[in-house]
């Protein structure tokens, strides 16, 4: 098993005719992710990449039974895309747009709440890379052959950042379960906790890799849950050792604002919780296989 | 996106707050003639910078007569102040807000903000005012009271009233505080502001309750839906080269450093900069060229980068994702003979077709240090910055 997607989930592209949604999909549907539909309003009834466009995430559903979806739409109208989805009876979106207004995601984590626990969406993202399964499935827009299948979940708030760990990771020798990108933004659909729960109790997973960075309470909650629940190895990264106070690093969540959000207190944090910190960036893959090494 | 004082607190005025008579000034002789037109026997000279703790820097000023307001602002014009939250710079004052007195009976903290835990907007307050929310935390943490508010249903009437109970308003100002309360999240949320705080929200003697300082940061993901409040924006308060990267919608935060990067992703670029700094130096910038690093992005990245004086050497860190590294050094081989570059230039790519990327950078002749790994990389440019 794997967490979120497999091989056989079955993937809508919204925003499938566009441009970017496009680029995507055929880079998908070529690592062998089973997208079956595209949803773009208007274009309902053609096809596109040998795939039937619908004009409603409801009608492609019901049509094609779409568990999981991409949403590639811009940053204005990017939280109706995600409710939509939602509401669609999905059960997994990414979403990959980077500047949606902190305000919409507030009204997009609130209308989930509508759906009960057991029937409502997953969301990872904003504004991350996606989600990838290696050597099954991507729902994201990362490289797919950097990634190695194997035992280790990875969960990132950083697109490149997470190449780079799967680039270390596989010159170790070291494969992914699944690598889930959580995003950069302040509101976002699954925070390091969620993901964790979900690798703690995936067969397939063996250990897990965390790659935080400045700003925020999640990677904090993280350290709480590992200490108490988690019944295997974690390694962490935290981004942004360098990075001074008060000052936005590129992502809208990647700031200081408040005690116990640097870099320097959240490894303290980790730390405590047992969690093995990479002490560097180049060491994520040296650190990863110390920590299989030693424990399985 | 910050905001000055008196634009802030036009804005809660238009939502029902009550702000005291005041006046913008931009020369000595408009900050007179405002302190006239107030007729107001004590007025208040105010910095109008983006920081907090003005007042303790020496950017507010108290004056009884034309003669004090003429030199506290022939003072306070075309310096910088430097506050706790301003660095060693500080920020330009090139407006003075001229602002009349009040009798105040006690002082509030209010402040609404984006509660990155619970996911939701929550109403901050203290009975203790005039302190900043840090200090607060630290020496009155009992006296914080937090409301959480639902964003369908909106900040609600007995929320706003447990909130004036938690103060311990008098019952004579609890229908002003529900409606400041109300009006203040109208605001936050029809504007998409970040943050919203008014300290001190002071109670005076007449019970009423005037917003004596007010800031609120936008988010700037929103702005495009509030034009009128991107005029608002005041570039002479930010870094320039800030503002110039910010033209070009690259990434870019200036800081002390003395090697300079350029790095696609934030993640990557913040990583880059620790392992710099792992390596015994101290990175200049943060800067994210984004995916899609076109010639034309690499070009204005180098001389924003290059404009900054103190850089000794360069680092140039992309993975290539759904970029090609043979594409990124073409446009590096392009870029770099305009440049003019005098100083050491660490590349290191990786990722799809990394092996053809390279071999353009060797063939190109140019001065180029490549790097394997991100330590390599990074020990080169601290060994480079270092000769």
């Amino acid at each position: 098993m794997s967490v979120l997607l497999n091989k056989n989930t079955k993937v809508l592209v919204q925003g499938i005719t566009g441009r970017i949604g496009n680029f995507h999909a055929e880079e998908m549907i070529a690592y062998g992710t089973n997208v079956v539909a595209g949803v773009t309003p208007g274009k309902g009834g053609t096809t596109h990449l040998g795939k039937p466009v619908f004009n409603t995430v409801k009608e492609a559903v019901e049509e094609t039974g779409a568990e999981a979806t991409i949403v590639f739409v811009p940053a204005a109208a990017a939280a109706d895309g995600i409710m939509e989805a939602a509401d669609a009876g999905i059960k997994y979106a990414v979403s990959i747009t980077d500047g949606i207004p902190a305000h919409d995601m507030i009204r997009v984590k609130r209308y989930m709440l509508r759906y009960k626990k057991d029937e409502r969406m997953i969301l990872t993202g904003p504004n991350c890379a996606g989600t990838i399964t290696p050597g099954e499935a991507m729902i994201g827009i990362m490289p797919g052959h950097i990634y190695m299948p194997g035992e280790v979940g990875v969960i990132g708030r950083s697109g490149t950042l997470g190449y780079e760990a799967a680039s270390q990771m596989k010159a170790e020798g070291i494969g992914i379960s699944t690598s889930v990108g959580i995003g950069g933004d302040p509101i976002n659909g699954s925070s390091h906790k969620d993901i964790l729960e979900l690798f703690n109790e995936d067969d397939k997973t063996k250990a897990v890799m965390i790659i935080g960075e400045i700003g925020g309470p999640q990677e904090a909650e993280a350290a709480e849950y590992v200490q108490k629940h988690m019944k295997k190895p974690v390694a962490a990264y935290i981004a942004g050792l360098t990075a001074p106070k008060g000052r936005r690093m590129g992502h809208a969540g990647a700031i200081v604002s408040g005690k116990g959000e640097s870099a320097a207190e959240k490894v303290e944090l980790l730390k405590e919780a047992g969690i093995h910190i990479i002490p560097n960036p180049s060491e994520m893959g040296s650190t990863m296989k110390e920590v299989m090494d030693k424990h399985l | 996106m910050d905001i000055h004082e008196y634009q802030a607190k036009k804005i809660l005025s238009s939502y029902g707050v009550q702000i005291l008579d005041g006046e913008l000034a931009l020369n000595t002789s408009e900050a007179v003639a405002a302190f006239n037109k107030l007729n107001s026997d004590i007025c208040v000279v105010k910095a109008q910078v983006h920081s907090g703790a003005r007042g303790k820097a020496g950017g507010i000023v108290l004056c009884k007569t034309d003669q004090e307001v003429k030199d506290a602002s022939d003072k306070l014009f075309g310096t910088y102040l430097k506050t706790i939250q301003t660095g060693d710079e500080g920020k330009i004052i090139e407006r003075l807000y001229i602002e009349s007195g009040c009798d105040i009976d006690r002082e509030i903290y209010l402040a609404f903000v984006m509660d990155r835990a619970s996911q939701r907007i929550v109403m901050v307050a203290s009975a203790e005012g005039g302190m900043s929310i840090e200090e607060l935390a630290i020496e009155k943490p009992d006296s914080i009271k937090k409301i959480e508010i639902d964003p369908v249903v909106g900040l609600t009437g007995f929320q706003a009233r447990e909130l004036s109970f938690a103060l311990n308003l008098p019952k004579e100002a609890l229908g002003k505080a529900v409606k400041l309360f109300m009006g203040c999240y109208k605001a936050m949320t029809n504007l998409d502001m970040n943050m919203l705080e008014i300290n001190p929200l002071v109670l005076t003697k007449d019970n009423d309750l005037i917003a004596l300082d007010a800031k609120i940061s936008f988010d700037d993901n929103a702005i495009f839906k509030h034009p009128e409040i991107d005029e608002l924006n005041d570039n002479a308060q930010k870094d320039p080269r800030e503002v110039a990267a910010k033209e070009h919608d690259l990434s870019y935060v200036g800081l002390d450093g003395d090697i300079g990067c350029i790095i696609n992703g934030a993640g990557l670029a913040m990583a880059s900069m620790d392992m710099i700094k792992y390596c015994g130096g101290e990175p200049a910038n943060f800067l994210d060229i984004g995916g899609g690093a076109s010639p034309e992005r690499v070009g204005k990245a180098f001389e924003l980068v290059l404009a900054d004086k103190k850089v000794k050497a360069m680092l140039v860190n992309v993975y290539a994702g759904i970029n090609r590294c043979d594409w990124i050094a073409e446009g590096l081989v392009q870029v770099i003979p305009k440049v003019n570059l005098q100083i050491p230039l660490i590349v290191r790519l990786s990722g799809t077709n990394v092996e053809e990327g390279i071999k353009i950078v060797k063939d190109s002749g140019l001065p180029i240090i490549l790097a394997d790994t991100l330590k390599d990389a990074a020990q080169k440019a601290v060994d480079a910055a270092k000769q």
